[in-house]
């Protein structure tokens, strides 16, 4: 039966901010999360993909443990993470955040840093953390003479390396990747989007791999979630979303990714550039402002998360109504 | 043909460090002309934004620059008093730097950041500033822009903060403007408005554009012409179109073959990658900089390397006989 269960599994979660305006305005309520459902079996690797304050980051903190979900549940392996102690949900989810810059300490030699959880957890003795440490160094690419050297010693794609080696030394049943490869130059990109890959395969890892860029998630992902103002508007099987994408937003996040063809000249996205303001989220579908396709049930009615055509489900009256008139 | 908005030859930076002299941009000659744009293309630390920091001449103080000449306009910037320098900048040749939420100032309103350039530069009275001001935000894409001038930088989004960046570089109508990686920072939809917004506007106002990036995929789309920096060298440059057909570095063809494609890239398949490291800068390089790296280099390349040039202006510091060839199992 274990086998079966997913590693993570977030029901229906919601995450509200109170955010003030001023000294004497009321509190208004910011709904960052707005009931989210997905799950992530053994082995696979759910890749999040939305624009900045889609909520996606905010997810990801609740799977850490770092936020606690308004409402709903996040399971780790079966158990609700909101029953873990500290050190036991860090040996089950660890994560890779966006900036090497920051993330690491500036005092530590990369060994102490990536040998600190070791340590903490108690794990084995000092020379045999240190052997643990050397394999970790060279899985992820880097020389043993990186492990004396310090964080401002080393270059962005190694600092990224190094914050891998520490998410993945306690072998964590998840991990998750928050824009890994966002502050990188694109070439030093692909070498960590490629180590990520190999590294899935050798290890069979199970991830949330978020990022604003589609093109960056398919390569590691199994399936795909786009998120859009805290709620999933598409979900399904990568290759399906890459090429049949049914929710207009997807199409829009798929075409605003600059492949390197010089004849196409830049795209049209056709979202227009008003991201809606999440304090007053619009009535109805939160993405009909910018939506190319849309029609007055949009307006009124919030489209739910279905099955309309093919494997992936979509948020949208318009791929409903297409899917209606679709020849069976 | 008429003469560049920016004409530089042969410049050189040079950084003095602990342990030498770190020649961070060594012998790089562009043009840019009038309504055209020029992508500068490489790697963090190919000296791809120390060469439009020195075009500026905005360089740290103990940065020394040497060129054979580096015109704007027809004047020479190595020459002209910083007086005149002074006029020059902010008012006919501006920038956009990357990081909006650092390059505004935190304490001033939009308005104020706006108009300063505008008065100081002596363009016109405080009404016609704000008039300016409120016509820009508007054709930057800022909806109620009036009373986008009362606001603070921190009251904006990532996206609006970069638009304001812009509105701020038109506001005297420079004839050339230096953007520096202006979309990194953002959102790939938003990266998407802000470059056409960069080339419609270009278009309106027949500004030369020359734009700092690391990303292929941003010179694909929006280059005339591009430079491809590495080690602190051109060491390819030519019409946009050509470059990308026939790459001639194998470093060029490495940084196309390094992009994601949707619904091409999978999992499975790597995407190339350039192995190896930047070689340091300190001291001298004999040779082409990226034989270390490069899977065709052959002994001769430890000599220096001409500059080879082909036609339309296409020009690349390489030895091979040929185009370069992707790597790739499933190249575009």
């Amino acid at each position: 039966m274990s086998d079966q269960q997913p590693i993570l599994e977030l029901r229906n979660v919601v995450k509200r901010y109170s955010v003030g305006r001023g000294m004497f305005a009321a509190k208004r309520p910011l709904m960052a999360v707005g009931g989210v459902s997905l799950s992530v079996p053994r082995g696979q690797v759910l890749g999040l993909v939305g624009e900045s304050g889609c909520g996606k980051s905010t997810l990801a903190k609740m799977v850490l443990g770092l936020e606690t979900p308004t409402e709903g549940e996040v399971l780790i392996d079966g158990r609700p993470i909101a029953q873990l102690g500290r050190l036991e949900r860090a040996r089950l989810v660890q994560p890779v955040f966006q900036d090497p810059y920051s993330s690491l300490n500036p005092r530590k030699t990369i060994a102490s840093i990536v040998g600190l959880p070791l340590a903490v957890h108690g794990e084995g003795t000092g020379p045999e953390r240190a052997t643990r440490v050397e394999e970790m160094l060279a899985m992820v690419g880097l020389a043993p003479r990186h492990a004396a050297a310090y964080p401002s010693q080393l270059s962005g794609g190694q600092r990224q390396r190094v914050a891998i080696a520490r998410a993945l030394i306690l072998k964590p049943q998840l991990l998750i990747c928050d824009e890994p490869t966002s502050a990188l130059d694109v070439s030093v990109q692909a070498q960590i989007l490629n180590l990520l890959m190999d590294l899935q395969s050798r290890l069979g890892l199970t991830s949330l791999f978020i990022s604003h860029n589609l093109a960056v998630v398919q390569m590691l992902a199994t399936r795909v979630a786009v998120m859009y103002l805290g709620r999933v508007v598409e979900e399904g099987p990568t290759a399906e979303v890459m090429v049949r994408a049914q929710h207009p937003y997807s199409r829009g996040l798929l075409a605003s990714v600059l492949t390197p063809d010089p004849r196409l000249g830049l795209p049209d996205t056709r979202l227009g550039s008003v991201f809606p303001d999440p304090l007053s989220p619009p009535p109805g579908c939160a993405f009909h402002p910018r939506c190319p396709l849309v029609f007055d049930r949009c307006k009124t009615e919030a489209p739910q998360l279905r099955h309309h055509q093919g494997a992936s489900r979509a948020a949208c009256h318009a791929a409903e109504r297409d899917a209606a008139m679709a020849p069976a | 043909m008429t003469t560049p908005v920016l004409d530089v030859k042969q410049l050189a930076v040079q950084i003095p460090v602990t342990d030498g002299i770190l020649h961070a941009v060594r012998d790089v000659t562009l043009t840019v002309a009038r309504g055209e744009t020029l992508c500068v293309v490489g790697e963090s630390g190919c000296g791809k934004s120390l060469t439009s920091l020195a075009v500026m001449g905005l360089l740290p103080g103990s940065a020394r620059r040497t060129a054979a000449h580096m015109r704007f306009a027809g004047e020479d910037l190595l020459t002209v008093t910083p007086r005149r320098l002074r006029e020059l900048r902010g008012n006919r040749m501006a920038m956009i730097f990357q990081e909006p939420m650092t390059s505004l100032n935190p304490a001033w309103t939009i308005g104020d950041q706006l108009t300063e350039p505008f008065l100081r530069h002596g363009k016109g009275n405080r009404r016609e500033a704000t008039d300016r001001a409120v016509f820009l935000l508007e054709r930057v894409g800022i909806a109620a822009a009036g009373r986008r001038l009362g606001q603070y930088p921190h009251e904006l989004s990532g996206g609006l903060r970069q638009r304001v960046m812009i509105a701020m570089a038109l506001m005297c109508g420079p004839d050339l403007i230096l953007a520096d990686e202006p979309t990194t920072a953002l959102d790939v939809t938003i990266q998407a408005e802000i470059l056409h917004l960069l080339a419609e506007l270009q278009r309106e106002f027949g500004m030369g554009l020359l734009l700092v990036t690391h990303d292929l995929g941003i010179v694909a789309r929006v280059a005339h012409r591009v430079a491809v920096m590495y080690a602190g060298e051109v060491v390819e440059s030519g019409p946009t179109v050509t470059v990308f057909d026939e790459p001639r570095h194998p470093y060029t063809r490495g940084l196309i073959d390094c992009i994601p494609i949707p619904a091409r890239s999978r999992p499975g398949v790597p995407l190339g990658t350039i192995p190896g490291l930047v070689p340091s800068l300190v001291g001298g390089i004999e040779g082409c900089a990226f034989r270390d790296r490069c899977a065709f280099a052959t002994e001769p390349c430890a000599r220096p390397v001409p500059v080879v040039t082909g036609a339309e202006g296409h020009a690349w510091r390489c030895i091979l006989p040929s185009a370069v060839p992707s790597l790739l199992e499933n190249p575009a």
